[in-house]
């Protein structure tokens, strides 16, 4: 088959970068998501944490 | 622990990646034959290698498991093959966007990378519904490095045969484009190897960090929760 | 080891002559689906790379039925505990599964072949014969290997049925590539001489990859 047209033929180049680069930023707004999830289960076990260590403070003190 | 030497490594992906687009669209002469649509080569064929040397890759941590019996090769031995697939997604779409553009059809059966790779890809499939059916987590890492290491052995042999089955009628495309390059082209595409890989390297290594955390904020959790 | 592996051999056979549950039900459905081809494919005779693809495919959704029965008396009755138990090594049992789905595959062939060249095939088979038993018997080994270990990987999962053909049928790509190939020309009529060595070679060389990968992995299966 002869080469397409420039034209034609940057739709389907454009296509194939623009497949490969909505996985990489698809793939990082799922890591983000992640993260937001492990920060916000963090701040709850710190809290937790935080909220035992209270009522073994009191007898001593 | 799996987090180290992140920053540098995503330093290096980034700048490896711009080098790259750069010279596909600005350094690489374009081909003789195909014209514009052979700058999709460029994308396409470094995820597949990449993505092939990473089911591989799954394979070695597999032997590595059993042998150690450290569950953290598992661990990455999973991670790994499951950026392979996501990549080998990109390569499978990339080379039907290819292939339309090159043949006017969705799908070609003669070009042996991308039929062995969609073989691969359909095996490797099997292994999330194989590893989330076994409850026990120590059979489970097992087990599934077990698949990790007969499908990594199989991924050479697989290549080598659909490639011998191909026709000789028909022209190798890739080969064409890969045998007789010229230098810029060569170069071009050296450097897309390598910033794919870097790329999958520091995807997997987000992917273990990310996985990492939650294991053990689960771990601190019940542990805190058991105490209150 | 190959004590262990004859005896656990034996109780399969015996079991498999008494209760005769996987060769016919094998042998049943390949002759199926040679009929079935008749009828989808609207022909009477076949020869070449369709007789070919024909004959293999048949052979390897066959072999899948046997797989996925390979390990069932001991799911079933609960024979693998006490298989675990004793103190010997677990490839021992792949050995007798493999060999025991050898000879299945074996014994499905010597049925389904004649089978198929009655039915379905042009050309005669008489002169392709010895090199077609080659071919076969090296295909049995490849599928008998790879079978055992599919089965057993498939045993402690809970969607067996299902697990068994997706991960058989694309590891043995290869092996029917291979097999498929040397038949082709073999089922043609016309005496060309074709390069089959390369195909054998590819063929002979999934068997020692496979043979040896199941053996290295297996003692980490069934592992309690």
């Amino acid at each position: 088959m002869p080469a397409l047209p420039l034209d034609e033929a940057g739709k389907y180049v454009a296509g194939a970068y623009v497949v490969f680069f909505t996985l990489v930023v698809l793939y990082v707004s799922i890591m983000a998501s992640k993260i937001a999830r492990i920060d916000r289960e963090l701040t709850e076990l710190v809290e937790l944490a935080e909220r035992d260590e209270q009522p073994e403070k009191e007898p001593v003190a | 622990m799996y987090s180290k030497g992140l920053k540098p490594l995503s330093i290096a992906t980034v700048v490896a990646m711009a080098a790259w687009l750069a010279m596909v669209f600005f350094y690489a002469p374009l081909d003789a034959d195909q014209g514009f649509v052979q700058k999709i080569f460029y994308v396409h064929v470094p995820l597949a290698i990449v993505a092939l040397c990473g089911f591989v890759a799954g394979g070695i941590f597999g032997v590595l498991h059993l042998r150690k019996r450290d569950r953290t090769h598992d661990f990455r031995s999973y991670v790994a093959i499951h950026m392979s697939i996501i990549f080998g997604t990109v390569v499978l779409i990339t080379g039907s966007i290819w292939a339309r553009a090159s043949w006017g059809h969705w799908w070609v059966w003669d070009e042996p990378v991308l039929v062995s790779f969609l073989v691969v890809f359909l095996l490797y499939c099997v292994y999330y519904p194989l590893r989330f059916s076994i409850e026990d987590p120590d059979r489970q890492a097992r087990y599934s490095s077990v698949f990790a290491i007969a499908a990594g052995a199989f991924v050479p042999i697989n290549f080598a045969a659909v490639r011998m089955a191909e026709k000789f009628t028909h022209p190798r495309v890739l080969s064409q484009t890969g045998g007789s390059m010229p230098g810029e082209m060569r170069l071009t595409f050296l450097v897309g190897i390598v910033a794919v890989t870097l790329l999958f390297i520091t995807l997997w290594k987000f992917e273990l960090t990310s996985k990492n955390a939650s294991v053990q904020l689960k771990r601190l959790r019940r542990r805190l929760e058991a105490t209150a | 080891m190959i004590g262990t592996a004859r005896a656990i051999l034996r109780k399969d056979l015996t079991i498999e002559l008494r209760t005769k549950e996987s060769v016919p039900a094998m042998t049943l459905f390949t002759v199926v689906v040679f009929v079935l081809f008749h009828f989808g494919l609207d022909r009477d005779a076949l020869d070449g790379d369709l007789a070919s693809g024909v004959l293999w495919v048949t052979l390897l959704l066959a072999a899948v039925i046997g797989v996925s029965r390979l390990f069932a008396t001991e799911r079933e009755q609960g024979g693998l505990d006490g298989l675990l138990l004793a103190p010997v090594d677990r490839t021992a049992l792949w050995l007798a599964k493999a060999a025991a789905m050898f000879l299945y595959l074996t014994a499905l062939e010597l049925v389904a072949v004649p089978t198929f060249a009655l039915l379905l095939l042009a050309p005669d088979l008489l002169p392709a014969l010895p090199l077609l038993v080659v071919t076969l018997l090296l295909a049995n080994v490849g599928l008998a290997a790879i079978g055992a270990l599919v089965s057993a990987l498939a045993v402690e999962t809970r969607a067996r049925e299902l697990i068994v053909p997706l991960l058989l049928l694309p590891l043995v790509v290869p092996l029917l590539i291979a097999a498929a190939s040397v038949t082709a020309p073999l089922l043609r009529g016309s005496q060309d001489p074709e390069d089959l060595g390369r195909w054998l070679g590819l063929l002979s060389l999934y068997d020692v990859v496979f043979v040896l990968i199941a053996l290295a992995v297996f003692d980490f299966l069934l592992d309690d």
